[in-house]
């Protein structure tokens, strides 16, 4: 009974760009949670290995590749722009005629990032 | 009753100066998440800005071993920034993933905590031997 209502009020809800929002906080925090040992690791070769970082470096050349990369950048983008949007919000106090023009920002600011990257890289 | 416990209509319930204890103890666990959370984020907002904008001067400069290592070599204050970085992404990371396991998995509890605090571990250790390698 309770998740019937749940998931109707979820449905509602939905409709809401600050839902959207806390999607792409919570999607785009996993991911770099999961990316951050692979970068680590990646990066801790540099020393011992430096042969191997650059054979790696040179794989992530191909298109395939700098793809995910440029999903990758915007996930971070996306969750600072995301993050400083929800510290404004709990911190600086909540005005319910400026949320979608503070979510219109960072999604834009997230997305602007996110192509000049991939222009340039 | 002697052992701390009071029984009404069958259901053992915790003695009032137990269940404080334990009230207190979540609460207090709470809000240091809550803290550091918070506290993480706004460390994390200024290193992610600086980082973004080294990520397209570092592939805009050349992206081989040689040249990261170099770059990390130019001033003492990179190695101080990444570790600083490094930190706030360990305490951050398990902080933000904790409630997703429980919403989205339904997975919480000890057990739980446990693992998080070891991918916390994980981070720290594997974040400050990355920085340690680019800077050594």
């Amino acid at each position: 009974m309770r998740t019937t209502t749940a998931r109707r009020n979820d449905f509602r809800a939905r409709g809401h760009a600050a839902y959207w929002a806390f999607v792409v906080h919570r999607v785009s925090g996993i991911a770099l949670a999961l990316f951050l040992p692979v970068h680590f690791f990646v990066l801790s070769q540099a020393l011992a290995r430096p042969a191997a970082l650059d054979r790696f470096l040179n794989w992530t050349q191909q298109p395939a590749v700098k793809v995910s990369e440029t999903l990758l950048v915007l996930a971070l983008a996306a969750h600072l722009a995301g993050g400083v949007r929800l510290l404004l919000v709990e911190f600086v106090g909540w005005r319910a005629e400026w949320q979608k023009s503070a979510l219109a920002i960072a999604a834009a600011l997230a997305c602007g990032y996110a192509l000049l990257f991939a222009l340039v890289a | 009753m002697a052992s701390g416990h009071a029984e009404t209509n069958g259901i053992v319930r915790a003695t009032n100066a137990q269940a404080d204890a334990q009230w207190g103890r979540h609460a207090r666990f709470a809000a240091w998440r809550f803290v550091l959370q918070r506290a993480s984020a706004a460390v994390l907002a200024v290193c992610v800005v600086i980082h973004l904008a080294s990520i397209i001067y570092g592939v805009r400069h050349g992206l081989t071993s040689q040249a990261i290592v170099a770059r990390m070599h130019a001033s003492a204050i990179w190695p101080a920034f990444y570790a600083v970085f490094v930190v706030a992404a360990a305490v951050h990371a398990p902080l933000g993933l904790r409630p997703i396991v429980d919403e989205w998995l339904g997975l919480r509890g000890r057990g739980v905590d446990a693992v998080l605090a070891l991918f916390a571990c994980v981070l720290l250790a594997g974040g400050v031997y990355a920085v340690a390698s680019l800077a050594g």
